[in-house]
């Protein structure tokens, strides 16, 4: 069978005919097959979803408990046979659920990865090479400037801050689902024991977080009822980025704006969005973990999707792998 | 290296000026010698250190990977120092574990190597250090930090260490160099102050405080001697044992911009006066024509010829090994008359002092000068020594009143720090183009002039009528129809290149939000233009 033949490209995004479904697809389908729940991936409105049980409670959580006609949990390394193809969740070391789906018919094996990060990362389950024939990457960092420092001197720079400036409240922006959590965690790790304030749209996903065994400490709604500007001196308060851009942001003493992302590697993009402290912790791999995995997959042919597709393609091309881009529309990753 | 790559990091990103003294300053406590000074000296532009062009880089940088990978990477990141240091190559684990080269051996590496050498030397430090501390290094070795510390910063840092003030630092600095560690020693008071040994040193500048509500109801117009404010830059010229500097006002050596006006500096004593361009008989040119000469390094002899510099003197603190500043300020001023008349009068001439009656009278000098280069009135106590600082009581300056434009509310972009969640940022501009054929061509930029209150409404107004975002920008709806119109207050316009208006304002700040007025009303750009000349 021909990669192509098995998993190519459509408007609703990446399509399967011999099995008749659809990977992340942007538009309402008959059949999705999701590998995580952030929200370019996960819609709703699809007739049946099969994804891992994090994932169908994530998007239940966001979208409401009908958000498809009908679910199916994937359990991770589990084969699942969907009209004659053999289907298989495996971790992607992305967000709490994520997964990669592996997809296999007559000898040919694709991989998409969904979103993927290879370092650690407590809150939830280690990135697994899968070999196959066809490896269908993401790219959002696909660029070689893009190497991210270790975790712990990023939260070292919070927390140096913070002493640095006892006055100011310090706001980590980062992504609801996932970053935020992974942020927290790491403030944990690194010994910070005081209470973390959040924004009222972090609560949801916090507390599912903790419900499936990831402690996050005492974490307090950051609003004005908790207290006067005052109170917030010297707090570290997480939130999604675009709330520091509104009035919410106003109830805080002199903030430090800070950010938890990939691109704050890039310093004019920081400085862009006003960023004081940027973090450069990502939930996506850096350019070198790309082509790493590129390499552990054994792929002899990679199709890159969803960010900076060129440099990795020209980097396959200079390493002697076939690779081209999937032109997908309609992913911009939330996670980031 | 990595401490002083971090501070950079830092200082490039933090808008306030109190927390980039925080940062400085906790970096001078805990980093040490000669490391901090050596970090001090990059920062007030002190350090020397053989450039490498950024060519050179580029050829670097494509030996090691693909040309391809990295147009791309260039592209993207937009910097080629920053690129640079994120695509090189990383060093063995083995080599950055425990020998993170230290600023000290950045700078002695860079410092001994001979011309051809550096790029050898440069490729061998970056092999062995981090993203930042690369990036810290080609930032050193390509000039110009740029990272929004002036020098006055960095030693206002200092002062914060030692807890003295500012104007001792600036006193010294030209007998010190780097790494300034009898500096240090001394402002953690472990030494002794550093003697003033070198020649021709800086003295702390007196300055004036404004005129305000009722201040002078109190004062009697007879103890108090008034003479023109000049609209160029503060300089002091300082010749000594045959050493000859003219300083700006926070102390830096400006020589070198003005080969002109140091070759007729033929004293020994210290002069303190307004830079001007223009000669001091026939012409005193404005602050536009004056910007030509400044921030420079150096001159061309056509631009000596075409803007030739002289200083309006004010003041005489030194003369020769006399130290007046403990006089009155009416008998430094007879010895200043004598001084300046043996001066070459192309370059030098006297700031005449303006009697006046009473201050109703000076109040109508003030808003009438004589010169379009006067910016208003200096009233200072005549029996009043030459003080460092700023002195409440002695020295008063009374400026003419601001020149006023109504602008149309163009973009606004988020603040920082305590501002972040406001649009508070405002760029303004004003008609352009024939009749029927209007546009707005952007002016200035202001960010503030306004009261909390108003800075509310102007935020919601943003926030109400966008219709575009770029990033922290909006673009705001302004047309004939609609739009906000400010008024906008300034000290002087410059002609200006980099701006497609042509014009660049002084101080521009809001004085006033003219809900009211409908925006064709506006002012139009001829109105501006015609100040220029
Ligand atoms: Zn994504
Ligand atoms: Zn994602």
């Amino acid at each position: 069978m021909r990669a192509r033949d098995l998993l190519h490209t459509r408007p609703e995004g990446l399509y399967c005919p011999p099995g008749d479904f659809y990977i992340d697809p942007v538009r309402p389908v008959a059949s999705a097959l999701i590998t995580h729940g952030h929200s370019d991936h996960a819609r709703s409105g699809h007739r049946s979803v099969l994804a891992t049980r994090e994932t169908l409670e994530i998007m239940a959580l966001r979208y409401g408990a009908d958000f498809a006609g009908t679910t199916q949990a994937a359990r991770l390394g589990e084969t699942i046979d969907v009209n004659g193809v053999a289907v298989t969740f495996h971790p992607a070391g992305h967000v709490l659920g994520s997964a990669q789906i592996c997809v296999e018919k007559d000898g040919m094996r694709i991989v998409a990865s969904g979103d993927y990060k290879r370092r650690a990362d407590s809150t939830c389950a280690p990135f697994v090479p899968i070999r196959c024939n066809v490896f269908i990457t993401e790219a959002t960092f696909g660029l070689p400037v893009f190497k991210h420092p270790p975790d712990s001197g990023e939260i070292a720079r919070v927390l140096k801050s913070a002493e640095q400036f006892p006055e100011r409240a310090h706001m980590i922006g980062a992504y609801a689902l996932g970053k935020a959590q992974r942020v927290i965690k790491l403030l944990r790790e690194a010994g910070y024991e005081r209470t973390i304030f959040i924004h009222g749209a972090l609560a949801k996903l916090c507390d599912y977080y903790e419900s499936q065994g990831i402690a996050l400490g005492d974490l307090q709604p950051a609003t004005v009822d908790s207290g006067a500007k005052t109170d917030f001196a010297g707090a570290i308060v997480v939130g999604p980025p675009s709330a520091f851009a509104d009035r919410w942001a106003r109830r805080f003493p002199d903030p430090v704006s800070s950010f938890a992302s990939g691109w704050m590697r890039i310093r004019q993009r920081a400085k862009q969005r006003g960023v004081e402290l940027p973090l450069i912790i990502s939930d996506h791999s850096d350019w070198d973990e790309l082509t790493e995995t590129i390499t552990e997959t054994g792929a002899g042919e990679v199709w890159v999707t969803h960010g900076r597709e060129e440099a990795l393609v020209r980097w396959c091309e200079l390493n002697g792998i076939a690779a081209s881009p999937l032109h997908l529309v309609g992913y911009e990753d939330e996670g980031d | 290296m990595n401490r002083f790559a971090e501070l950079l990091d830092r200082l490039v990103l933090t808008p306030s000026r109190n927390g980039k003294l925080t940062m400085m300053t906790d970096y001078f406590r805990t980093v040490e010698d000669p490391d901090r000074g050596l970090a001090l000296a990059a920062l007030t532009g002190d350090l020397s250190i053989a450039a490498v062009k950024p060519a050179m880089l580029r050829m670097l940088i494509t030996e090691r990977m693909d040309p391809v990978l990295f147009g791309y990477s260039y592209d993207y990141v937009g910097d080629l120092a920053e690129t640079v240091s994120l695509v090189w190559p990383e060093p063995d684990a083995h080599l950055t574990a425990n020998s993170q080269p230290t600023l000290a051996d950045v700078v002695g590496a860079l410092q001994s190597a001979s011309r051809s050498d550096g790029p050898k030397v440069l490729v061998r430090l970056l092999d062995r250090a981090d993203i930042s501390a690369r990036y810290a290094i080609i930032k050193l070795v390509t000039g110009g930090l740029r990272i929004g510390v002036s020098a006055r910063l960095a030693k206002q840092a200092l002062a914060n260490l030692g807890a003295v003030d500012v104007t001792e630092i600036e006193e010294l600095w030209h007998g010190l160099t780097p790494p300034y560690t009898e500096l240090f020693a001394w402002l953690e008071g472990k030494t002794e102050r550093p003697e003033k040994t070198a020649k021709a040193l800086f003295r702390p500048v007196m300055l004036s405080n404004p005129v305000g509500d009722g201040d002078l109801e109190k004062l009697d117009p007879a103890d108090y001697a008034a003479e023109w404010k000049w609209d160029g830059i503060r300089v002091q010229a300082v010749c000594e044992g045959g050493v000859r500097r003219l300083y700006s006002r926070t102390g830096d050596d400006i020589s070198p911009a003005f080969p002109d006006l140091v070759e007729a500096m033929v004293f020994d004593g210290a002069l303190d006066g307004e830079l001007l361009v223009g000669d001091p008989v026939h012409e005193t040119g404005t602050f536009s024509d004056l910007q030509q000469r400044l921030n420079r390094k150096t001159v061309t002899p056509k631009m000596q010829q075409s803007h030739p510099v002289f200083v309006r003197c004010y003041d005489l603190l030194q003369d020769g090994t006399e130290d007046l500043r403990a006089l009155p300020f009416i008998e430094r001023r007879v010895r200043l008359e004598a001084f300046v008349a043996k001066l070459d009068p192309t370059r030098f001439d006297l700031s005449p002092l303006a009697p006046f009656a009473d201050w109703a009278a000076l109040e109508d000098m003030r808003r009438n000068p004589p010169h379009p280069v006067i910016e208003g009135v200096m009233l200072k106590r005549r029996d009043s020594p030459y003080l460092a600082g700023r002195p409440k009581g002695p020295w008063f300056k009374w400026k003419r009143d601001p020149f006023t434009v109504d602008a149309v509310l163009m973009y606004a972009q988020r603040g920082h720090g305590k501002r972040s969640s406001f649009y508070s940022d405002y760029t303004f501009g004003v008609w352009s183009g024939p009749e029927g054929g209007e546009e707005l061509v952007p002016v200035g930029k202001a960010y503030f002039g306004f009261t909390d209150e108003e800075l509310r409404q102007i935020d919601k107004y943003v926030r109400d009528n966008t219709i575009e975002r770029f990033g922290p920008v909006r673009s705001v709806r302004a047309d004939r129809k609609q739009g906000l119109v400010l008024e906008v207050a300034f000290e002087g316009l410059n002609r200006s290149t980099r701006h497609k208006s042509g014009v660049a304002m002084r101080f521009p700040r809001i004085s006033r939000l003219r809900w009211d007025k409908p925006t064709a009303e506006a002012d139009r750009i001829e109105t501006l233009q015609a100040l220029l000349d």
